[in-house]
């Protein structure tokens, strides 16, 4: 038994006992128990370092005695990729996500150890239920145990999936991970604050940072995978409505409406009901996006069976929702709040319609991601939902979020008057409008979706920095203070608004950029012999050479196109296609097993402020293939030397025939702004999540503030 | 044997960690008789409820007379919460 699986055995026992501890002292208030279950969770998290680290050394020293090393990675993987090869698996995913499981709960129980002493041990009891779960996974499941020892060991091991040997995609997993588990916080103390039924805000104000660290982790993955899907995969989009890509995006949609409706419950005391379904939802919706890259169950209903992980993650997903909605059924009444919506005209309004189009957007992805398998399990026939059938019904609600976006932040908070509205809305309004005509003098006037998309994204950018302008007025009547300063302090006093604001900056240029690139496209598909051309837009490319590169590691094929844009010389790009060897020996010689693995493509691209130039291609190695076979006839082709100058060979055959090949060229307006919105979204979460004046000041202000609150209170 | 040995002192440490608060009978935690978690967080939402609805009035969303009335309800909602903290003394009437 290597130290790593005992430290998964250990974990399995030390997790038992978090639930078991937790429980007991959750039911007898006994706080040594509390503190037993809580170091049961550190513990945890300690035992799931080391493991982690041994699969790592493991990786980085290619030990393939290990059947995941073997199985993922090899001599010639780079180090980069074999440290990241851990969670390119099953197992190894498996064990990432219980290690940032074990380690986010641990800071969340210690955070919360003097406070919530009656939630934090049912929080503990949940959590502790959660890596159970995942570790039970690993230990009772053959294939999804990390630490299998190869029979026998391997000299040398496949390698890493040529798919995944891309620096977006060895971040994508872990970033989509931590994501995932970090929703499990703010869940299991909203399941003690249900069992306790202490449903005030406490508990959300408590997981406050988990929650938006969670939800920017996820964000951080999406967009990461977006970037991988066009920089890597050779279709030349970002987002195809890909099972996989909704199984992130749905816990990210119900997760952003869970942080905006958190705040009405803090401020407010409303929306219980609707908060704690929220974050059942997202958790849920966590555990669903897990399943689904891991279950088989995407490929076809029946391949489910196929994989064992399939029906005991369905097991547990279903525990989880019908325990939640059983506890919240049991606890509506203490949910209730004796609060109404004080007008429709308000901020609490405005996050509730936010809410509402959230939701629904993560309804309509959770449909028709699901369609298909639901009408394969009723009918026998697998019917298929495309891309076309989620943009018709996206598109509407995506807009009228960006809309009510920019409105929310104009508006107050319990009641506000009509009149006080024209007003704010005025420069944003005027801003809008002006893009509004600019883009349709550009030519936007074909595509209702996208001009609305600009009106209303500029909207809401117009809207923040009207705020920022009019509250830097309002500080800096009432002081001498140079503009940066009072901005700075203004915004360092609050950087959950400001930092809210930052991101829906962000949100409205991702969208702009999703507009301008969906709607205005161009894309062209042609075979090309050498010399001819293809016209794109502005632009001509001519198929000026074949390249080829050939190597024991993989086979590149490519071109070299000349770029004109309006006749003038522009550029040169370099697109090509991998080709990686299989793993197991050919029927058609030993040289065509080089061929017949992987193949990746290796697009080229030409990024701007305005538009992308994208490429890809389809080398045409027809020719190649009976040069191939021959090859492997040949005296000593099995020898590796040979092999080496046989595959060389045949690289300069390619070059001197000088094939034709398929190229598939597009121009993507503005898909740069896709990434530029991210880093800025991303800036404002980082300033949300930053700790200020307000986190040092958590402790009762006192009786000077109290005093305060009471004078102003005769005063009125 | 090293490994076995690791192992062991792995399992030690554990155990060790979970039972040393059983043993020792001390859990830790916040003493007897401070404000509980509930009113911390109530308490500090409401005076973010009393600051937003000043930026508020400062950014034109609301009239004064809007604020003043929406001041007042903020404020004696404080003082309910506050009478929860031993030692305040609300105002006289």
């Amino acid at each position: 038994m290597t130290i790593g699986f005992a430290c998964l055995v250990i974990g399995f026992l030390l997790a038992l006992h978090a639930v078991a501890a937790g429980v007991y002292a959750g039911l007898t208030g006994d706080p040594r128990w509390a503190a037993s279950a809580r170091r049961a969770i550190y513990a945890l998290a300690g035992l799931m370092s080391i493991a982690f680290i041994v699969l790592e050394a493991a990786y980085a020293r290619s030990d393939f005695s290990f059947s995941l090393v073997s199985n993922n990675s090899s001599e010639s993987t780079p180090a980069f990729y074999r440290l990241t090869a851990l969670w390119s698996s099953q197992a190894g995913s498996l064990l990432l996500w219980v290690s940032v499981l074990a380690v986010f709960s641990a800071l969340a129980l210690r955070s919360t150890r003097n406070e919530h002493q009656q939630v934090a041990p049912w929080a503990n009891a949940v959590l502790g239920g959660v890596a159970t779960f995942f570790l039970g996974l690993m230990l009772f499941i053959g294939e999804a145990n990390p630490f299998l020892a190869a029979s026998p060991a391997a000299l040398d091991g496949q390698g890493l999936n040529p798919l995944l040997r891309h620096p977006s995609m060895m971040f994508h997993p872990p970033m989509l991970y931590a994501g995932y588990v970090g929703f499990s916080i703010p869940f299991a103390y909203a399941v003690g604050a249900l069992i306790t039924r202490r449903v005030d805000a406490g508990w959300i104000r408590s997981t406050r940072h988990f929650t938006l660290l969670a939800w920017t982790f996820l964000s951080i993955g999406i967009m990461l995978g977006a970037r991988w899907s066009y920089s890597e995969l050779g279709w030349g989009g970002y987002w195809a409505w890909d099972p996989v890509e909704n199984a992130s995006l749905m816990p990210w949609l119900v997760g952003t409406a869970f942080l905006h409706s958190v705040m009405v419950q803090e401020k407010r005391g409303m929306l219980r009901v609707w908060n704690i379904s929220l974050i059942i939802a997202t958790f849920s919706l966590a555990l669903l996006g897990t399943f689904l890259v891991r279950s088989g169950i995407l490929d076809s209903i029946h391949a489910f069976g196929a994989s064992t992980l399939g029906t005991p993650f369905l097991i547990f997903i279903f525990g989880v929702l019908a325990g939640s909605v059983a506890l919240v059924i049991s606890r509506l009444e203490s949910l209730r709040s004796a609060r109404r919506l004080d007008s429709l005209l308000s901020r609490e309004s405005m996050f509730l319609l936010n809410n509402f189009l959230l939701v629904a957007l993560a309804v309509t992805v959770f449909w028709g991601t699901f369609f298909p398998l639901i009408s394969e399990a009723l009918t026998g026939v697998k019917a298929s939902v495309g891309p076309p059938w989620f943009n018709s019904y996206i598109t509407p609600i995506a807009i009228g979020l960006v809309l009510v976006a920019g409105i929310g932040p104009l508006v107050s908070w319990r009641r506000m008057s009509p009149r006080r509205l024209p007003n704010l809305l005025a420069v944003p309004a005027l801003t809008a409008l002006t893009v509004l005509v600019l883009a349709l003098a550009r030519g936007s006037g074909d595509s209702l979706g996208a001009t609305l998309t600009f009106t209303f994204g500029t909207f809401s950018i117009a809207v923040v920095i009207a705020e920022l302008v009019r509250a830097a007025r309002a500080r800096r009547s009432s002081s001498d203070a140079p503009l940066p300063r009072v901005l700075g302090r203004m915004i360092g006093a609050n950087r959950r608004r400001y930092g809210g604001y930052t991101v829906h900056v962000g949100i409205a240029v991702i969208f702009f950029g999703i507009a301008g690139s969906s709607a205005f496209d161009k894309v062209q598909e042609r075979k090309l012999a050498v010399g001819e051309s293809i016209s794109v837009g502005d632009y001509r490319l001519t198929y000026d050479t074949p390249t080829a590169v050939l190597s024991e590691e993989k086979q590149t094929f490519g071109a070299s196109l000349s770029v004109t844009r309006n006749g003038k010389p522009y550029t040169t790009l370099r697109p090509s296609r991998n080709y990686y060897p299989a793993s197991s020996v050919s029927e058609r010689g030993p040289i065509a097993r080089y061929f017949e693995g992987e193949t990746t493509s290796e697009v080229a691209l030409r990024a701007g402020v305005q538009h992308d130039l994208w490429t890809a291609i389809e080398p045409d190695l027809t020719f190649l293939r009976a040069n191939i076979a021959k090859a492997g006839k040949l005296p000593k082709s099995d020898d590796p030397r040979i092999q080496g100058y046989l595959l060389q060979a045949l690289a300069q055959g390619y070059r001197n025939r000088q094939p034709p090949a398929t190229f598939r060229v597009a121009v993507n307006p503005m898909v740069s702004w896709i990434w530029a919105g991210g880093l800025i979204a991303l800036g404002g979460a980082a300033l949300g999540l930053w700790p200020g004046a307000l986190r040092r000041r958590r402790r009762s202000p006192g009786a000077a503030e109290a005093a305060r609150i009471a004078k102003g209170a005769e005063d009125a | 044997m090293l490994e076995i040995f690791a192992v062991a002192a792995l399992a030690a440490v554990c155990l060790w960690a979970v039972a040393d608060p059983l043993t020792r009978g001390t859990g830790g935690g916040q003493p007897a008789g401070g404000p509980t978690s509930a009113t911390e967080a109530a308490k500090e939402a409401k005076y973010r409820e009393i600051r937003d609805a000043q930026a508020d009035r400062q950014l034109g969303k609301l009239t004064e007379e809007q604020w003043r009335s929406v001041d007042a309800d903020l404020r004696a909602e404080a003082i309910e919460i506050l009478g929860d903290d031993p030692g305040f003394e609300p105002p006289s009437k």
